[in-house]
C-alpha cells in the first residue's frame, strides 16, 4: 500500500473514532475552541489597536511653541537652527497672529477670541520629523526643549506611543495566555487518547498480535488529535467571528454619535491559519506523548515485544 | 525438507521466577503438522508464543524461518508475525464490527488494499464454512462458529505457518474433528501447522507427530 493510502486509511480511522463519540468529540471541541478563543480574541483586538496607534506614527508631528516673551531675533535663531537639523522632513513658522486668525475660523471660537481682548496665543513652529524613531524624536523633544526662549515642545503622537507601550505588554500577556492555555490543551488531548485506547486496548493488542507496526497503531489517534485540534481551532474562530460582527454593530451606533466611523477587524487570513495549525500542533502533541506512554504500558502488561 | 522451526534448550522464566519452559530442544520441517499435548500449565501456550514472538526466551535459542527470536528487533516483529496465523486460546474477536470486519483485520494492518482484501476474506470465510454469516454480529455466533471466526481471520493473510492454541477445547468432538479436518487441509497445501492440545479425540488420530509437554520439558 502506498504511503498516501495508508495516511488516508489513518485518517478514516480517526474521522470513524470522531464520528463513533460524537458527544465526548464535540465536547472537546468546544473545550478547544472557547480555550483558544480568549487569546486569540484578545489578539485580534491588539491587532485592531495596533493599527489605529500605527496610522497615527505615520503623520506624527511636533508642535515647538515659544515663550510669550519671544522676540522677532529669537524667532530668527530657532528658525536657524531647525533649518540647520538635516533629520527632520520640514517646518513652518506659524506666529501668533496667523494661529488666531485659525482659530477664530473655527465655530463659535471668534466671539470667545474678541472677548479676550488681548492675544493669548504664542508663536510656534510645527515640525514634521518624517518617520522617526519614537526615541529619536524624544531626544530631539529634549534638545528642542533646551533652546532659549522655547516655551513647550509637544509630540501629538505621544499617545501612540504609550498606546504601542501598552500594545508590547498585550502582547506579553497573549503569549503567557497561549502558553499556559496551550498546556492545558495538550493536558486535555493526553486525556482524551488515554481514554481511547483503554477503550481499545483489545484491538489494539490484537492488531500487535497480526502484525501491525508501531506506525499504524499510532497514526489514526495523531490524526485524531490533531483533527480535534483543527475543529477547536475552526469553532474558536467562528466565535470571534460573531463577537466581532455583534461589537461592530454595537460599535457602528457609537461612532456615529462621534461623527466617525469603528470597525473591528477579524485576523488577517495568515493569523487564522496561524491559529488553525498551532491548535493542531496542540492536539498532535498531546495525542503522541499520550500514545507513546501508554502503548508502551501496554506492551509491557501484555508482553507483545 | 527445509528446517521451519528450531528450538535449542530453551528456556523461559516469567516475571516472578516462574519456569514455563525448561531446555526444551525441538526441529521442525516445513509443510509439517505438528500436534503438542500436555496437561494444563505444562507450557504448551508459552511454547507458541515464543514462535510468535509474543514472548522472548529466556536462554537458549528460537529460530523462525531464518530469523532469531532471542534477538529480533523489536520493529521487525510485525514482518515476522505477518508470515504467521494464530488461533488464540483466548480468542480476541472484536465485539465492536461483525464477522467480515474481523477477519479482514490482518489484511487492513498490513496494508491490502480494499478490493483484493473482500475476496481473500471471503474465500476464507468459504473455506471454514462462515460465509453465510459474513454479516452476523459476532455475538450471535456459537462457540463452534467463533472458533472458525477465529481461523479464517489467522489464514486469510495465507501465512506460512498456523499456530492453533487448543481449538477445540469447550467443542464437542464431532465438531474438533471438524475443525481438525480444515487444519488437515491447509497444511496439504503447505502450510507448517502447530496446534496444541489435550484432546483425546485429536490425539488419537495419530497420523501425526506429537510432542509432549510436562511441567515444561518435552518428553516422547
Ligand atoms: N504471563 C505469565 N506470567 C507468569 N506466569 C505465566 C504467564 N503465562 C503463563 N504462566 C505460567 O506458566 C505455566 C505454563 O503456562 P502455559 O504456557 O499457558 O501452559 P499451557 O498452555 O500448557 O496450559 C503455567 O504455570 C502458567 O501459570
Ligand atoms: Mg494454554
Amino acid at each position: 500500500m502506498s504511503w498516501f493510502s495508508q495516511h488516508g486509511h489513518a485518517l478514516m480511522r480517526a474521522f470513524r473514532q470522531l464520528a463513533g463519540t460524537p458527544v465526548t468529540s464535540l465536547l472537546s471541541i468546544i473545550v478547544f475552541g472557547i480555550v483558544l478563543s480568549l487569546p486569540a480574541g484578545i489578539f485580534v483586538l491588539l491587532e485592531n489597536l495596533s493599527e489605529v496607534s500605527g496610522r497615527a506614527t505615520d503623520s506624527q508631528q511636533m508642535t515647538l511653541m515659544l515663550d510669550t516673551t519671544a522676540r522677532q531675533a529669537d524667532v530668527e535663531l530657532i528658525n536657524t537652527r531647525l533649518e540647520a537639523l538635516t533629520t527632520i522632513e520640514g517646518f513652518r513658522f506659524v506666529s501668533k497672529e496667523v494661529a488666531l486668525d485659525e482659530l477664530k475660523q473655527e465655530n463659535g471660537m471668534a466671539e470667545v477670541m474678541h472677548n479676550l481682548g488681548q492675544n493669548p496665543l504664542p508663536d510656534a513652529f510645527v515640525i514634521n520629523p518624517g518617520r522617526l524613531p519614537a526615541n529619536e524624536i524624544e531626544k530631539m523633544q529634549a534638545m528642542m526643549q533646551s533652546w532659549p526662549k522655547v516655551a513647550h515642545v509637544l509630540v501629538d503622537t505621544d499617545w501612540a506611543r504609550k498606546l504601542d507601550a501598552i500594545l508590547d505588554v498585550g502582547r506579553l500577556v497573549v503569549m503567557m495566555l497561549a502558553a499556559v492555555f496551550g498546556t492545558a490543551l495538550i493536558i486535555v488531548m493526553f486525556n482524551t487518547i488515554r481514554l481511547q485506547l483503554l477503550t481499545r486496548r483489545d484491538e489494539i493488542e490484537l492488531s500487535k498480535w497480526i502484525g501491525a507496526t508501531d506506525g499504524y497503531i499510532r497514526r489514526p489517534f495523531l490524526y485524531f488529535g490533531a483533527l480535534q485540534g483543527l475543529l477547536g481551532a475552526a469553532l474558536a474562530w467562528l466565535l470571534l467571528y460573531f463577537m466581532i460582527i455583534r461589537l461592530n454593530e454595537v460599535l457602528a451606533e457609537l461612532a456615529r454619535l462621534y461623527d466617525t466611523t469603528i470597525t473591528l477587524h477579524h485576523l488577517s487570513w495568515r493569523d487564522s491559519l496561524a491559529l488553525l495549525l498551532l491548535s493542531g500542533a496542540l492536539g498532535w502533541i498531546g495525542a503522541r506523548g499520550s500514545v507513546a506512554r501508554h502503548l508502551a504500558q501496554i506492551d509491557q502488561e501484555s508482553s507483545v515485544s | 525438507m527445509a528446517v521451519m522451526i528450531s528450538f535449542s534448550s530453551v528456556s523461559k522464566f516469567y516475571p516472578g521466577g516462574f519456569e514455563a519452559l525448561k531446555g526444551v530442544t525441538l526441529s521442525i520441517d516445513q509443510g509439517e503438522l505438528i500436534l503438542f499435548s500436555g496437561h494444563s500449565g505444562a507450557g504448551k501456550s508459552t511454547l507458541l508464543k515464543l514462535i510468535a514472538a509474543i514472548e522472548r526466551p529466556t536462554s537458549g535459542s528460537v529460530i523462525v524461518g531464518q530469523q532469531n527470536i532471542g534477538t529480533l528487533r523489536r520493529s521487525a516483529i510485525p514482518y515476522l508475525r505477518r508470515n504467521i496465523g494464530m488461533i488464540f486460546q483466548e480468542q480476541k474477536i472484536l465485539y465492536d464490527r461483525n464477522v467480515f470486519a474481523n477477519v479482514m483485520l490482518p489484511l487492513q494492518v498490513t496494508g491490502f488494499d480494499t478490493k483484493t482484501s473482500a475476496s481473500r476474506v471471503r474465500a476464507a470465510l468459504d473455506k471454514v464454512g462462515l460465509l453465510a454469516k459474513e454479516k452476523a454480529d459476532p455475538v450471535t455466533l456459537s462457540g463452534g462458529e467463533k472458533q472458525r471466526l477465529c481461523i479464517a481471520r489467522a489464514v486469510v493473510h495465507r501465512p506460512t505457518i498456523l499456530i492453533a492454541d487448543e481449538p477445540t477445547a469447550n467443542l464437542d468432538s464431532n465438531y474438533a474433528r471438524d475443525i481438525m479436518a480444515v487444519f488437515e487441509s491447509f497444511n496439504q497445501v503447505g502450510v507448517t501447522v502447530l496446534i496444541s492440545t489435550h484432546d483425546r479425540t485429536l490425539l488419537e488420530s495419530a497420523r501425526h507427530r506429537v510432542l509432549e509437554l510436562k511441567q515444561g520439558k518435552l518428553v516422547a
